[in-house]
């Protein structure tokens, strides 16, 4: 039982390093400003996956906060990028 | 505080079943994210790992903490709130914006 908990979390914290690969493809190719922005949108949100199956992985609680933090600062900066494209300033 | 190793089954089976679940939508997700082909379908890749694949983790990871400490914990509650609040007003101001831009640059074409 042990194992099989282990082995399903080698290929979560797998997926979850291929769905970043994938934003950071589309982070670096996306042909406008728009398609970057979202990339970096989904790449915050599975690098709080991560942390959060490493806190799993490890039992210890300090991911927790980590992911907390994470999922914050991955909002307000894709407001404030979001808010740049339309205006193209953020503070009028 | 119980270790990993002596958990219940029946604890541990909904954990790999809900890890699985969430791991394959975030990958579906993204994939949808990287192939799709304009913008506005683009937008819909990361909503299926932003809601489904972040609520199932979240999810195995609420039940494998409260196995482990032996009492219900819920503050991923938290994680999981926080995120499904504040998704929709991200893609949101994302569209607005791309919808903006292109009526600028159409307008600058013509």
């Amino acid at each position: 039982m042990m194992m099989a908990l282990d082995l399903t979390l080698y290929i979560a914290k797998a997926s979850t390093v291929l769905a970043i690969l994938f934003c950071s493809m589309r982070l670096l190719r996306g042909p406008t400003a728009q398609d970057r922005v979202l990339a970096l949108d989904t790449l915050w949100i599975c690098c709080m996956l991560l942390a959060l199956l490493l806190g799993m992985r490890f039992g210890s609680n300090v991911y927790f906060e980590l992911a907390m933090l994470i999922a914050l600062t991955g909002f307000i900066s894709t407001i404030a990028l979001a808010k740049f494209l339309m205006r193209g300033e953020l503070i009028e | 505080m119980t270790t990993a190793a002596d958990l219940p089954a029946w604890l541990v089976i909904p954990v790999i079943l809900f890890l699985l679940i969430g791991s394959l939508l975030t990958v579906v997700g993204a994939l949808g994210l990287l192939r799709l082909p304009n913008f506005m379908q683009r937008i819909h890749g990361p909503a299926i790992t932003i809601t489904l694949g972040a609520g199932s983790i979240l999810i195995a990871s609420m039940l494998l903490f409260s196995g482990l400490e032996s009492r219900p914990v819920v503050h991923e509650l938290l994680i999981t709130l926080f995120v499904f609040m504040t998704a929709p007003m991200a893609a949101m101001m994302i569209m607005r914006a791309a919808v903006y831009r292109n009526i600028r640059n159409r307008k600058k074409e013509s």
